[in-house]
């Protein structure tokens, strides 16, 4: 429980003074997204002593936490007051901080229901590549003064600069929850999730794999217990399912190496391995690096710069995510392995 | 020989006036050649309904008024401008309460009413791609033979349009369970003021690039003209409740709104509403609310038959527990609207009471709301006018409306530096200046408060980023630092001296 927000300060000053590049690290658990290894010129930023959970007001279902705090760490403290993270942060390796969770931007298998990592980023404090603190967005709900700095650090791997701390969202742990498994062919699982999504279901999961559907149900117990009668299906509280799914723990995902592709959920099915998440809004797919089909991305090295660099091969978006990391970071300080055309990815 | 006369310095700004005017005349001139008549609304009288948005104390007439009909003209208006160095100011349907639509003397107010279709309904996507134009419940009405609908519902939806949604990142009634428009938009399209159309997101949940969807949310205009926005369509729950409870103690009323958000449960709405706006509401309704009561709370629940009947007893509960005098439920849609009619009429029915109200929209947290509308009511007192509290109690979404009348010399600012307070006070407790209202030009002098000076170059920094030249909704949204060194109160971050570098804007 350290607050190591004036040395992070320091050590980005005197970056920039130096003129040299750092590379932001929480546990490195994401790393792999980034890039095969680390280079031996970078300075590595670590805020894996910046750690504590400086506010949390369960009243206010809000909690203010130091970037370097492990996700775990914070998962237990909410845990005992029977509250959650909304969007369910991986845990790679059993590690992240929730500077890298944020960051990363990967929501859980909640997605389509309990939305995104940003949707639960209420504020942030960064420094950004002027070696400047600034805090953005706050602890409350609403808040529409300036422009929304903070939940565009989501997804945003670092770029723009280091997370010190930031004030997110929680939900109420649900009173109860269900898991069905239902044996459905591919077709006929993704048949039943466009259904159900038109429909007022307590749903929040749903992913096929191996000729399996499995569906969460969450929320008050009636209300579970009828859903539930509805889905049908082999049943349990939690059968570690969702856990497996979320840190990619599955036997799928520890194979040659995998890619995904976001579509609109009802979108066609292609390939016969896909794993379909998300309700059908994400897919993945078993492929070994070199043999990543067309639409899809590699979940590994490179996935990282894609997005922020490439903006999923979007040209002008992309253009306008330069102009935007110029905007907070000129000389390149942070990351520049996910941004740089000179820096090899 | 006599030299001429002129006064010193005023030679330059002559010849740039004549500059911009013989450039008006040329861009007029394209204008009218890009657009159809009826597009182009050049006449005083036409320019008139355009002086003002919802904020109606701040009034400019535009130089013209375009209202392109099709994504070509829009781009063309947007081009032209552009050649031209003339300022656009974009705006929706003109219910914004911050004056973020306040057009300019010398720039073009780009009205986006005509750009009002539904595009596409994607049913098994639950989405729909719509013009930014279209009213905000025309959407909810277009998908409800599908038993779907699009949850944001800021009070003035029958007007405002979803392009103003975006632009403000509006909420309404329910956002405290459904989320603010940030959470409920799929994808935009937004042409930026170099021309560029950016296409972020679409039907399915991740765009595959930096969050800018978010970033777009809430800006106010200052980053690109909105011209295409995919909403998420959400199934309408089967069930819905709603529960009045009357409070003899506006403590014991905003002590319960604390009390069922740490209970977990989320409601649909709960909205409060103080004696004055009760009684207000009243008088001009006649909802049947108990005109005795300090404080009524209203709560919509809805879900699942049984999670809303077992939500209704806790809810019940906590009201008794937080001594409410009296709790309605209304099980049945009309009963139901009854309850709503009260809140619905508030605004109007306090617009009765004075000639002139000023509606605040501060954010708190909500285990302040007692003290800090103890600490309002005390400063009414002070300041000699009334204030009425209806408002997003959940959300702790304050909306005190101080009541004053204009033509009475000073009243005006006397409720303005008295609104000023209450927004100093909000960013005191945790929150702040505006929770959905937007900043516009009405809160530039307290975004002073809230943020520091590098923040502020930041914003300025990120706006230059989409439009360099600073041409789109000029002076909106961001305070430059000469207004904050005007106003005296720019945040202070560790001693720093505030405005070294005022030159820089
Ligand atoms: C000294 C050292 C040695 C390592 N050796 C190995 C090794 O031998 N093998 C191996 O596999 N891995 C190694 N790693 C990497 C490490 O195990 C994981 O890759 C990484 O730490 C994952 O942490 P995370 O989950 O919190 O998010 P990260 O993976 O750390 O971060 C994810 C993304 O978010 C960014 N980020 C993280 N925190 C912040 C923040 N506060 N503000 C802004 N951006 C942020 C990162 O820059 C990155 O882009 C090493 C890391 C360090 C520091
Ligand atoms: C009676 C009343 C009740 C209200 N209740 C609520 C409420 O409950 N919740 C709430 O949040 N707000 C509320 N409002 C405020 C207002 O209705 C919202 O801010 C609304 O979103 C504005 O939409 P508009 O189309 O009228 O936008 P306008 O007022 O026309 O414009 C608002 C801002 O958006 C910009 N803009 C408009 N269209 C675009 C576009 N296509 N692209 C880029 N920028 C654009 C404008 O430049 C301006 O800065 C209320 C207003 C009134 C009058």
């Amino acid at each position: 429980m350290t607050d190591r927000s004036d040395a992070l300060t320091e050590a980005v000053q005197n970056a920039r003074t130096a003129g040299q590049r750092v590379l932001i690290m929480g546990s490195g658990s994401k790393r792999f997204l980034t890039r095969a290894d680390t280079d031996p010129g970078d300075r590595i930023l670590s805020t894996e002593e910046h750690t504590g959970i400086e506010d949390y007001r369960k009243d206010e279902l809000v909690v203010t936490v130091r970037s370097g705090t492990p996700l775990r760490t914070l998962r237990q403290v909410l845990g005992r007051e029977g509250q959650m993270l909304a969007f369910e942060p991986p845990e790679f390796q059993g590690l992240g901080t929730v500077g890298g969770a944020v960051a990363a931007g990967l929501p859980g298998p909640g997605r389509p229901w309990r939305g995104s990592v940003r949707d639960s980023v209420l504020g942030v404090e960064m420094i950004n590549g002027y070696g400047e603190r600034l805090v953005f967005g706050g602890q409350v709900m609403k808040n529409v003064a300036g422009f929304d700095v903070s939940r565009l650090q989501s997804g945003a791997f670092g770029i723009f600069g280091v997370l010190l701390r930031v004030s997110l969202k929680v939900i109420p742990v649900p009173q109860t929850e269900r898991s069905c498994v239902l044996a459905l062919d591919r077709e006929a699982a993704h048949q039943w999730m466009i259904r159900m999504s038109a429909l007022p279901v307590p749903i929040t999961a749903a992913c096929w794999l191996d000729g399996q559907l499995h569906v969460r149900l969450s929320g008050a117990e009636p209300a579970v217990v009828r859903a539930a009668r509805h889905v049908g299906g082999e049943q349990s509280a939690d059968d570690g399912f969702w856990t497996a799914l979320r840190d990619q723990t599955l036997p799928f995902f520890r194979s040659i190496g995998v890619a995904c592709r976001y579509v609109p959920p009802a979108a066609a099915l292609l390939d016969t391995d896909e794993l379909i998440d998300w309700n059908g809004a994400r897919r993945w797919t078993q492929r070994s690096p070199d043999q990543v089909p067309a639409g899809y991305r590699r979940f590994g090295p490179g996935y990282a710069r894609d997005r922020c660099r490439d903006a999923g091969g979007n040209r002008a978006v992309a253009e306008y995510q330069h102009r935007l990391k110029q905007a907070f970071d000129p000389d390149s300080l942070f990351n520049a392995e996910l941004t740089d055309a000179d820096v090899a990815a | 020989m006599s030299e001429p006369r002129q006064q010193p310095g005023t030679g330059q700004p002559d010849l740039e006036e004549r500059g911009a005017a013989r450039t008006r005349k040329r861009a007029l001139k394209r204008l009218q050649s890009l657009l159809p008549e009826h597009c182009l609304l050049t006449r005083p009288a036409a320019l008139k309904p355009y002086e003002t948005d919802g904020l109606t104390a701040i009034r400019e007439r535009p130089w013209v008024v375009a209202l392109p009909e099709t994504e070509a003209m829009l781009a063309g208006v947007i081009q032209i401008c552009r050649e031209e160095g003339i300022a656009v100011v974009p705006r929706g349907a003109g219910t914004g309460l911050s004056g973020g639509a306040r057009p300019l003397a010398d720039g073009v107010l780009l009205g986006l009413s005509k750009l009002d279709r539904i595009l596409e309904i994607d049913l098994s996507n639950r989405a729909a791609r719509v013009q930014p134009g279209v009213r905000n419940l025309a959407i909810s009405e277009a998908v409800a033979e599908h038993g779907l609908y699009y949850a944001p519902d800021p009070s003035s939806q029958i007007a405002c349009s979803i392009g103003g949604n975006v632009a403000e990142n509006s909420g309404g009634v329910h956002c405290l369970k459904y989320g603010l428009t940030v959470h409920n938009i799929l994808g935009l399209t937004v042409l930026t003021f170099a021309g560029d159309r950016l296409e972020i997101g679409g039907p399915g949940n991740d765009p595959e690039c930096l969050d800018l969807l978010a970033l777009y949310c809430g800006s106010e205009g200052l980053l690109g003209v909105v011209t295409e926005v995919w909403v998420r369509l959400l199934p309408v729950p089967p069930e819905r409740r709603v529960l009045l409870g009357a409070f003899p103690a506006v403590a014991g009323a905003a002590d319960a709104v604390a009390a069922i958000i740490r209970s977990g449960l989320v409601p649909a709405g709960l909205e409060m509403m103080d004696r004055l706006a009760v009684q207000a509401a009243e008088a001009f309704v006649h909802a049947g609310y108990p005109s005795d009561a300090e404080a009524v709370l209203l709560c919509e629940l809805d879900g699942v038959a049984e999670e809303v009947a077992a939500d209704a007893r806790l809810v019940e509960r906590v009201f008794r527990d937080f001594g409410a005098s009296a709790v309605q439920t209304a099980e049945t849609t009309e009963e139901q609207a009854r309850l709503w009619l009260g809140r619905k009429a508030a605004f109007p029915a306090v617009g009765r009471l004075a000639p002139d109200y000023y509606c605040m929209d501060g954010t708190i947290p909500r285990a302040r709301l007692a003290e800090v509308l103890a600490r309002v009511s005390v400063l009414s007192e002070r300041y000699g006018l009334a204030v009425a509290n209806v408002f997003h109690a959940g959300d702790g979404n304050l909306h005190p409306l101080i009541l004053y009348d204009a033509n009475r010399p000073g009243e005006l600012e006397q409720a303005e530096a008295f609104g000023a307070e209450i927004l100093d006070l909000c960013v005191a407790v945790g929150g702040t200046v505006t929770g959905e209202h937007g900043v516009g030009v009405e809160k530039l002098g307290p975004m002073c408060g809230q943020f520091s000076e590098a923040e502020l170059n930041q914003f300025f920094r990120l706006k230059a980023a989409f439009d360099p030249r600073g041409l789109l909704n000029p002076g909106k949204a961001i305070p430059t630092l000469t207004r904050c060194a005007e106003v005296g109160g720019m945040h202070v971050h560790g001693g720093r001296l505030p405005f070294p570098n005022l030159e820089r804007f």
